[in-house]
């Protein structure tokens, strides 16, 4: 074995694999890749250590352009796989990608395993509220009357919203981006922080089959008024002045945007953020820019324990107890002797 | 009452002698049939018998007291000859309601013994059975030797001291029968005295009470005259090879060969599972076994039971998975990827009547067309296969090693019937078999992760962590060496002949294939696969024994064959194919050997009996 230890910090570029990146010219997917190999740099573990595994879809290609270790492996399984992985090796570090269909549609039951059961791993969900790969029909995630090709006159669908769903399956950690984000990173950062399932939803755009699809949210002329970018302890305030902010109405238990100054709204009014207020994470997961802004950063983060930590505190009590022999094993009970 | 002076038997001369014996015990799936079974198993397995079990129950887990489709059974054959299987014909059917009458009395030997519970055969429990008459009555049992005792009444006399309801007082009565046949068999009470007092370690009053039912079905046995054509019994201990023995099921057996097979590999195991049945068994053993760095994973359904132990061995541990025919339907797709990227794998079936649902606690055979072909594409596994539950734990072990050797997912096929049968068990010493450790061992210097070891064609293992070794896998088709997505032509059809002629070639690594019984040649071979071991074995020997030509062949490694498998076919006249399902072993022999390999099927979800077995030979030699 002649591994040259790296003497210095290793760079972006040092996580690139040799493998041509295959997604269409333009796709949110490669801002996407571009922040987790602009994250892995700064964290503190070994490149050897990394796995990325992936379901099927466009953004599943993932594994592929990373030159960490990695496995693409089947639709909707990849929770399972990652679980498999984790439960293994506790020491790798264990990132899994995919998509709205993936990861919402046909993993949905593995999605919801996974968080519940808090394996600490990273999940980047790639929602473009399209199938890509298959070429344009609609997602759990797509909205009611979408025109696709398998909805040629509107989908009926009702759309799925992923951190709420994430939320309710008793998941410790939430967040939200976007693909072009500069500070997707920061995000990324957080979710690897975090000891425990961690999901982090990417609005990310899909230039060929729902193109513009998240623009009245992230488009340049309306993004200060329709995203609220929070962060623990501080005020939901938003807005391109500033002058906007999330209030509690305890009438109806619901959120509601209010402008701070009119109708004698003052900052003392506007909630602040607890990453670790599961209700509040859950209220600012339903929200989606139509009423009220869309929220970005860590919703929620409330660590507990891992599903591989209970699994290592059992087996390391059981190899404590007894010096194990497979063949006292094999005559422990009733025996005789012929 | 634990301190009651055990008495032992009667003097041998009282009891007629005998070289094997088959008792049926049934009734309401409530009555604790299994466990009185499984009682009087260990204990005779104690005094040196040989015997083999059946336990057969239904699916419903409480179907309605005193229907039919309710009813429980679990049969035993022992004896002071070698048992093979659990007996064609009972010659002692015990019978605790009408309804266990009415379902097992067409399988009682003629002039048999009848053991029933008087008290139960009420107008309202007749009707339930779908009886007209009262069969003790009617004389329809003339030609059976009955005996007839109010069982509940007893047990409720015998436990009153004990303070319990009378519903938990008539808990008891499987006690109470297992004292009287201990009594008439000449069997120690004392094994099931200490089980009952560990079993109850926190109850003692409910230990106590089944002792006492215990005690006095026996003691009834002592002061009551039987009756006519009731006897008492002795057997001798059965001749078997020096050494210690224990008895096991199969899905016991199967659980400790998996970690004896990992342990002489140098793994840990990680067990992803899902409950089904008849397999959940195989999960309950190794979840105990976390000493031995057993992981066990009870996944949410069937795929992420597979997914998670491919990503186990993908990540370096050997990856195991255990489900039945349904539950391995679901499984397929994960298969077809664990073939593709090469990795170690261990699928266990335990194969249940079907197709779909169907009868899941009942035997059959009938998934080696999925073991073998039964994927997407061309996706070559091994197919290994149990014949006997102490068989599994051999099996086991070659699963292991073959999986870990060749980078490959092996099938082990074992059945219902196996997992839940136990039989007298030879104790092996794994210490003293010979290792076949995993070399993980790789040089980043021109790591290919597709490259291959030329004599197995195997992949390496590079396990994530080690350093230098970063590299993708996936269901894309890969680059032959370097693992990279390809979409060439001529590459595919380079990896699919690489992936068929790594499974063939293992076919140089296991042993011949030996003729069980019989010559190496003659008028008559009769294949076998699984466990119809039992029933072919005895038939065989049987006709043998009549002086007909006629040889056993039994096969443990369904694919590949082994080498010698076509040679030694075609050294026979003719070749039948027993087996629990349509005809699937006899359409695989046909299909790799063009030979006349004529099925002998048999689909009731029960196991063969040795009589069907022997007809079937006595046909073939005239026909």
């Amino acid at each position: 074995m002649n591994i040259a230890v790296p003497s210095e910090k290793l760079k972006p570029a040092d996580f690139a694999s040799d493998q041509e990146v295959r997604w269409c010219p333009g796709c949110g997917d490669y801002a996407i890749l571009k922040a987790v190999q602009r994250t892995l740099p700064d964290l503190d573990t070994p490149k050897e250590k990394y796995v990325f595994v992936s379901g099927i879809g466009c953004s599943s290609r993932f594994p592929y352009y990373m030159s960490t270790y990695g496995f693409h492996t089947i639709h909707g399984r990849a929770p399972a796989f990652a679980t498999g992985i984790k439960i293994t090796n506790p020491d790798l570090d264990v990132w899994m990608v995919t998509g709205d269909g993936d990861g919402f549609s046909i993993g949905g039951n593995h999605m919801l395993h996974v968080l519940r059961r808090n394996v600490n791993i990273q999940i980047l969900l790639c929602n473009n509220e399209i199938y890509g790969l298959t070429k344009g029909q609609y997602s759990p995630t797509s909205e009611i009357g979408l025109r696709t090709p398998s909805s040629p006159t509107g989908s009926v669908d009702r759309p799925l919203k992923p951190l709420v769903f994430t939320l309710g399956a008793g998941a410790r950690f939430a967040a939200r981006g976007y693909d072009t984000q500069k500070t997707l990173p920061e995000i990324l950062k957080r979710a690897h922080a975090h000891q425990g399932t961690s999901m982090v939803e990417i609005l990310q755009n899909c230039i060929v089959y729902n193109d513009a699809v998240f623009d009245n949210v992230l488009a340049r002329n309306v993004a200060a008024d329709k995203q609220v970018h929070v962060q623990h302890g501080h005020p939901l305030i938003f807005g391109a002045d500033k002058n906007m902010g999330i209030r509690l109405n305890t009438n109806t238990l619901t959120l509601e945007a209010v402008t701070i100054g009119e109708n004698g709204v003052t900052e003392d009014d506007i909630l602040v953020h607890d990453e670790k207020n599961r209700s509040l994470a859950t209220m600012l997961a339903e929200m989606d820019g139509d009423e009220l802004p869309v929220a970005m950063g860590v919703l929620f983060c409330d660590p507990a324990e891992t599903y591989e930590n209970g699994i290592t505190q059992q087996m390391d009590a059981a190899q404590d107890a007894t010096t194990p022999s497979i063949d006292a094993l094999l005559r422990k009970g009733p025996t005789w002797r012929v | 009452m634990n301190e009651l002076t055990i008495k032992s038997g009667p003097n041998s001369s009282d009891r007629k002698e005998v070289p094997s014996v088959v008792i049926r015990f049934a009734g309401d799936s409530g009555d604790g049939i299994q466990i009185t079974g499984s009682r009087f198993t260990d204990t005779t397995a104690l005094v040196g018998n040989d015997l083999a079990t059946f336990p057969d129950f239904p699916a419903e887990i409480r179907a309605p007291i005193g229907t039919t489709f309710g009813v429980s059974a679990f049969q035993i054959n022992f004896g002071s000859r070698r048992i093979e299987t659990h007996g064609d014909v009972p010659d002692v059917l015990v019978a605790l309601n009408p309804a266990a009458l009415m379902v097992n009395i067409a399988r009682l030997k003629t002039g048999g013994t009848i053991i029933v519970d008087s008290g139960t055969f009420t107008d309202r429990n007749l009707k339930k059975a779908g009886y007209l008459e009262n069969p003790l009555e009617d004389g329809s049992l003339d030609g059976f030797s009955v005996l007839k005792i109010d069982i509940a009444k007893l047990v409720l006399e015998a436990v009153k001291e004990f303070g319990l309801s009378q519903k938990e007082g008539l808990r008891c009565k499987n006690f109470w029968v297992l004292g009287l046949i201990f009594w008439i068999y000449g069997r120690s009470r004392q094994n099931t005295v200490d089980w009952l007092n560990k079993k109850f370690a926190s109850r003692p009053e409910i230990a106590n009470a089944n002792i006492a039912a215990l005690n006095a079905g026996h003691v009834f046995g002592e002061v009551s005259e039987l009756g006519d054509g009731i006897e008492l019994y002795s057997i001798p201990a059965a001749e078997m090879p020096p050494g210690l023995y224990r008895t096991i099921t199969g899905g016991e057996a199967l659980a400790w060969g998996l970690v004896a097979g990992a342990e002489l590999a140098d793994l840990r195991i990680f067990f992803g599972s899902y409950p089904i049945t008849p397999a959940s068994p195989v999960l309950h053993s190794l979840a105990k076994m976390k000493q031995f760095g057993v992981k066990t994973f009870q996944a949410e359904d069937e795929i992420a039971a597979i997914c998670s132990a491919i990503g186990a061995s993908y990540a370096g541990a050997l990856g195991i998975t255990s489900s039945s025919g349904p539950g391995i339907a679901l499984k397929g797709e994960a298969i077809g990827l664990a073939i593709s990227t090469e990795l170690p794998l261990i699928i266990v079936n335990s194969q249940r009547a079907g197709p779909s649902t169907g009868l899941p606690t009942k035997t059959e055979q009938s998934d080696l067309y999925q073991a073998v072909y039964g994927r997407n594409a061309d996706a070559p596994l091994v197919v290994l296969a149990s014949r006997s539950p102490a068989d599994c734990f051999d099996v086991a072990i070659e699963a292991c090693r073959l999986a870990a050797k060749y980078m490959t997912p092996v099938m082990l096929l074992t059945d219902g019937y196996i997992g839940n049968a136990a039989e007298p068990w030879l104790i092996p010493t794994v210490a003293d078999k010979k290792p076949f450790p995993v070399n993980r061992d790789i040089d980043p210097e021109g790591f290919l992760p597709f490259a291959r070891d030329p004599a197995t064609l195997a992949r390496p293992w590079a396990v994530p962590g080690t350093p230098g070794l970063e590299h993708r896998i996936g269901g894309i088709e890969k680059e032959v060496g370097s693992g990279n997505i390809s979409y060439e032509p001529a590459n595919h059809q380079e990896m699919t002949d690489i992936r068929r002629n790594k499974i063939l070639g293992i076919a140089k690594d296991i042993p011949a294939q030996i003729v069980e019984s019989g010559d190496e040649t003659g008028d008559l071979a009769v294949v076998g696969w699984g466990s119809t071991y039992g029933p072919i074995s005895r038939a065989v020997n049987n006709k043998l024994a009549e002086g007909k030509n006629v040889s056993h062949i039994h096969i443990r490694h369904i694919w590949p064959f082994p080498e010698n498998l076509e040679t030694l076919l075609r050294g026979f006249k003719k070749v039948i194919v027993p087996e629990m399902n349509d005809g699937q072993l006899k359409t695989v022999l046909r299909d790799q050997f063009l030979i006349d390999a004529k099925p002998v099927n048999k689909v009731t979800g029960q196991p063969f009996k040795i009589t069907e077995i022997e007809d079937a030979i006595d046909l073939a030699l005239e026909s």
